[in-house]
């Protein structure tokens, strides 16, 4: 089936099969190898993207489905060599050990951020629990998006 | 993980998803945001051969005052659920049971209607239903029906709904004046509830759903009783397990999720002010 999807600003259309998940399609098709595919069972967040602004988890879902509609991964956020503010508080910060986490938990985080701009620490967490880092990294993942929360306001 | 090969129709309108379903009969399934379709289809433990894609039906995504009750479009999501104004004064319960489903990601892309026609006795939803005495407004070929909650969970994720049917509404009797709780037990942050339970007071009249204590999402029928007999909270959730043929799995056994229901009920009734 024809599918076209804009991905970071960008037009795509490939025949892919019903049955391909939404990440197989952007890593594995289109070549965008930065969103990472963790437990594959919707519940670590490692292959979280934006669709049409808000964060989803891309391996719970067809490429089908995401016909027509707007993504935007991790390679869409920093503007040229200009980070985006959340990636810039995760380096200030020191949010990322082994990295595997972090595409996802940068989507999840700026997503989080769109619905809630002031959150508190407690609201970060809660905000979060779709994301697993198995290094354990939890607490400066957190101070990094309350840092950016502060720098953006 | 990838699914089964299926065929996929994508349905540009309510009719267009009952002739699909017409037409390929228990061999298609409804697709809404995925959720819990899309995990049981990776697992295989769902092969259906044909998915009918009704993701893009936004005229059954809406959140009406309809007077006694708020109507709630099958396909709302989560996300539009939980922040709605109109639910939140209206049906607290419901808004804050869905703040609990999954996580943010979830909550983007699942729907009430498709967490409820799922039938999964380890989902929140249900319990609410329930507990509110909600009414399932279906389509089918001969028009619509109106199911109540009490005759909606046929089996372990089974329902009333007719194969050719389509859950399109979701009827929320009023309660601006309610008391409520809901308690949800599980070990990790995002996990099923291991047991979960909602409970509301709405002028004097009780409602107790469970969750995961039995093969179907269930009723607390003896705690409800024992409140309208003027039972202390306490005394009440003693009954919250009678009747209940609770599920065993890595989690817990039956006992121990008898206690967390007696337990859970309780919480849930003190919060609600019994």
């Amino acid at each position: 089936m024809e599918v076209t999807v804009t991905i970071n600003g960008d037009s795509h259309s490939h025949d892919v099969e019903p049955r391909t998940l939404l990440v197989h399609y952007i890593r594995d098709v289109v070549g965008l190898t930065g969103t990472n595919i963790g437990c594959d069972t919707s519940s670590c967040g490692a292959c979280t993207i934006h669709v049409n602004g808000e964060s989803v988890k891309s391996c719970t879902m067809l490429a089908v489905q995401a016909d027509g509609q707007d993504l935007l991964t991790i390679e869409g956020l920093a503007d040229g060599d200009v980070l985006h503010p959340m990636q810039e508080s995760f380096r200030q910060c020191h949010a990322l050990q082994c990295g595997y986490c972090t595409p996802g938990m940068v989507m999840a985080a700026v997503s989080l951020l769109d619905e809630n701009p002031d959150p508190t620490e407690r609201e970060v967490r809660i905000g979060l629990e779709g994301n697993l880092c198995r290094c354990t990294g939890y607490h400066n993942i957190v101070k990094a998006v309350l840092h950016c929360a502060e720098a953006s306001s | 993980m990838i699914p089964a090969a299926f065929d996929y129709i994508r349905a540009g309108s309510a009719e267009e998803a009952l002739a699909a379903l017409a037409e390929h009969g228990d061999e298609a399934k409804l697709l809404a945001g995925g959720h819990s379709l899309l995990p049981l289809m990776k697992l295989r433990l769902a092969t259906p051969a044909v998915l009918v894609d009704i993701g893009r039906l936004d005229d059954l995504s809406y959140i009406n005052d309809a007077g006694d009750h708020l109507a709630i479009g099958a396909l709302t999501r989560h996300r539009d659920v939980e922040t709605s104004a109109l639910v939140q004064s209206q049906a607290g319960l419901l808004a804050e049971a869905t703040s609990h489903v999954g996580d943010p990601q979830v909550r983007h892309r699942g729907t009430i209607g498709g967490s409820i026609a799922h039938g999964d006795p380890a989902s929140d939803l249900p319990s609410v239903m329930l507990a509110m005495r909600a009414t399932l407004v279906a389509r089918g070929p001969g028009g619509e029906r109106e199911i109540a909650v009490d005759d909606f969970f046929t089996g372990f994720l089974e329902t009333s709904l007719g194969d050719d049917e389509l859950l399109t509404e979701i009827r929320v009797p009023k309660m601006p004046d309610a008391t409520w709780g809901f308690q949800k037990f599980n070990r990790r942050a995002q996990d099923w509830a291991i047991v979960g339970v909602s409970a509301i007071v709405n002028n004097g009249n009780s409602g107790v759903g469970l969750v995961n204590m039995d093969s179907t999402p269930v009723r607390a029928a003896g705690v409800e009783a024992a409140l309208a007999g003027g039972a202390s909270a306490s005394d009440a959730a003693e009954a919250a397990a009678e009747g209940t043929n609770p599920p065993s799995d890595l989690n817990a056994g039956p006992e121990y999720r008898e206690h967390l229901a007696r337990v859970l009920t309780r919480r849930a009734l003190e919060a609600a002010g019994r």
